[in-house]
């Protein structure tokens, strides 16, 4: 036995077989993802940049009850609300500030319109901090800009809910 | 015609050959030492299913400037506590080394620089002279670091040549002679791989440990030393090293090629194979151990030193030793000594 052992150490047997994996891994095929060229699909649950959301004839689906903000682990929202001229409770100011953010989807679940939700994007990195504290025009232009993806994202994970 | 050989006949004529012959020398062997570092990161991604840098230029071979470039815009960091000469001065001797050992290494019959027939003894003599750079540095650096990493470096590359001496012996042995061009010429029967299988062995391991390579690269194992010798170093003067290490590992490279694997001699002297020139013959064998190299080093976990030490001195020196005084019996029994 101790002979087997020593002549398998001594004719490098393990480090032989070793070899032999990598080297059948250099011929395998390769699993790297050339980004920014190719992407991986993205789950509809995927929990990205912020965005609020309108309803189709155009009026924001925010109204103001302050639940995104009371839930906010991270009290990264920060909400103004003054009633509107035609006496509807609307924010004056929607602010989030995306570097205390830590992406938990816990705003997405509290709103009880589905006015703010984290959509698809996640590309929105910035040369400077000040860009990334988002204000309501921010928050609303992404809603405008990713409304088509957000919609079937919450179509599909509907059933799950 | 012959004004141009009266030239060179005159000193001044024979400095400028000399340089003219450093310069077709070393420009390819800077521009292999580029495409080394292309080449390990491309197998090393390759061997863990990536793909490695192909995108600076076709396949990424632009890569190599591109990070050369980088590597100058850089500031040079000479740290407060330093020894600033030395410190400086640890990786123009580390590139030196390296670039002069080049002078012996007949790429193809003839073409050595310099010819001299103790060739061996030149290349094995400036290989330890190495550990001097690493040693500089370390202690110039004045890091705690770096200071562990050349006292490591030192030991290992003195261990290792022990053993790589008694193999380098046997070849001599064989070949009846210390000049490099002699020795490929005596190969021309059978490389020297075959009958001294396990002592190329041994060798290639010693080239492994000698040029701090994984899984021997416990000077600038990066999870305990960060970088070993170099930590201190940036822009040029890390380049530098760098630079030196992989032309020192391509000059084991050849230096294996030379003693076991017959040089620039193509396997068989028959018809397709003649067709190859032997200067590609000779960058064909470098560049396949230079590829089992970076296969070695994708493979092994990092040894631990005193295993090192262990392998070093218990297993390789007595090994070799003991190969070396068959190896002689051998010849001197069966009348094969060269005369």
């Amino acid at each position: 036995m101790r002979l087997d052992r020593f002549a398998r150490s001594f004719l490098l047997a393990e480090l032989v077989s070793g070899l032999g994996l990598t080297l059948k891994y250099f011929f395998g095929k390769k699993a790297t993802i050339m980004y920014p060229y190719e992407k991986l699909p993205l789950s509809p649950r995927f929990k990205g940049e912020h965005a609020l959301r309108r309803y189709a004839n155009g009026e924001e689906r925010c109204i103001a009850c302050k639940l995104c903000e009371a839930v906010c682990p991270a009290q990264a929202i920060t909400i103004e609300a003054e009633p509107r001229e035609d006496g509807s409770r609307r924010t004056t100011r929607y602010d989030i500030d995306m570097t205390k953010c830590i992406y938990c989807g816990m705003c997405e679940e509290a709103c009880p319109v589905d006015a703010i939700v984290e959509g698809p994007n996640f590309e929105f990195a910035t040369e400077t901090r000040e860009e990334l504290m988002y204000d309501k025009d921010r928050l609303l232009a992404n809603g405008d800009r990713w409304e088509a993806e957000i919609a079937k994202r919450l179509e599909l994970d509907a059933p799950y809910r | 015609m012959q004004a141009l050989q009266d030239f060179l006949a005159t000193p001044v004529g024979h400095l400028v050959l000399t340089v003219a012959q450093a310069l077709a020398l070393l420009v390819p062997v800077l521009i292999a030492v580029a495409y080394m570092t292309w080449a390990e990161r491309r197998i090393m991604a390759a061997m863990q299913l990536r793909k490695g840098p192909n995108v600076v230029g076709p396949f990424g071979m632009l890569q190599p400037f591109a990070d050369a470039l980088k590597m100058l815009m850089k500031e040079t960091i000479v740290p407060t506590g330093a020894s600033r000469y030395l410190f400086l001065a640890a990786p123009m001797l580390t590139f030196l080394l390296a670039m002069i050992a080049w002078s012996v290494i007949p790429v193809n019959d003839g073409w050595a620089i310099a010819d001299i027939n103790v060739g061996i003894l030149y290349l094995f003599a400036v290989s330890s002279l190495g550990v001097y750079g690493v040693i500089i540095a370390g202690w110039a650096s004045n890091s705690k670091y770096a200071f562990l990493g050349a006292l490591r470096s030192a030991a290992q590359m003195v261990s290792y040549e022990v053993s790589m001496g008694f193999v380098i012996v046997c070849v001599l042995l064989c070949a009846g002679s210390l000049n490099l061009t002699e020795i490929v010429r005596a190969q021309t029967t059978v490389w020297y791989v075959i009958p001294l299988f396990p002592m190329a062995i041994i060798f290639f391991i010693s080239t492994l440990a000698e040029t701090n390579r994984a899984p021997f690269d416990l000077p600038e194992g990066e999870s305990e030393l960060v970088a070993g010798f170099f930590v201190e170093y940036s822009s040029m003067s890390f380049a530098l090293f760098f630079l030196g290490e992989y032309a020192n590992i391509l000059l084991m490279c050849s230096l294996t090629t030379i003693l076991f694997l017959g040089g620039w001699l193509p396997p068989m002297a028959i018809e397709p194979f003649t067709w190859v020139p032997g200067p590609l013959w000779f960058a064909l064998k470098a560049g396949l151990l230079f590829f089992c190299f970076v296969w070695v080093r994708a493979t092994f976990p990092r040894y631990r030193y005193d295993q090192l030490m262990r392998l070093g001195w218990k297993v390789f020196l007595p090994f070799s030793l003991v190969w070396l005084i068959i190896t002689a019996l051998t010849l001197k029994l069966m009348g094969w000594l060269p005369a």
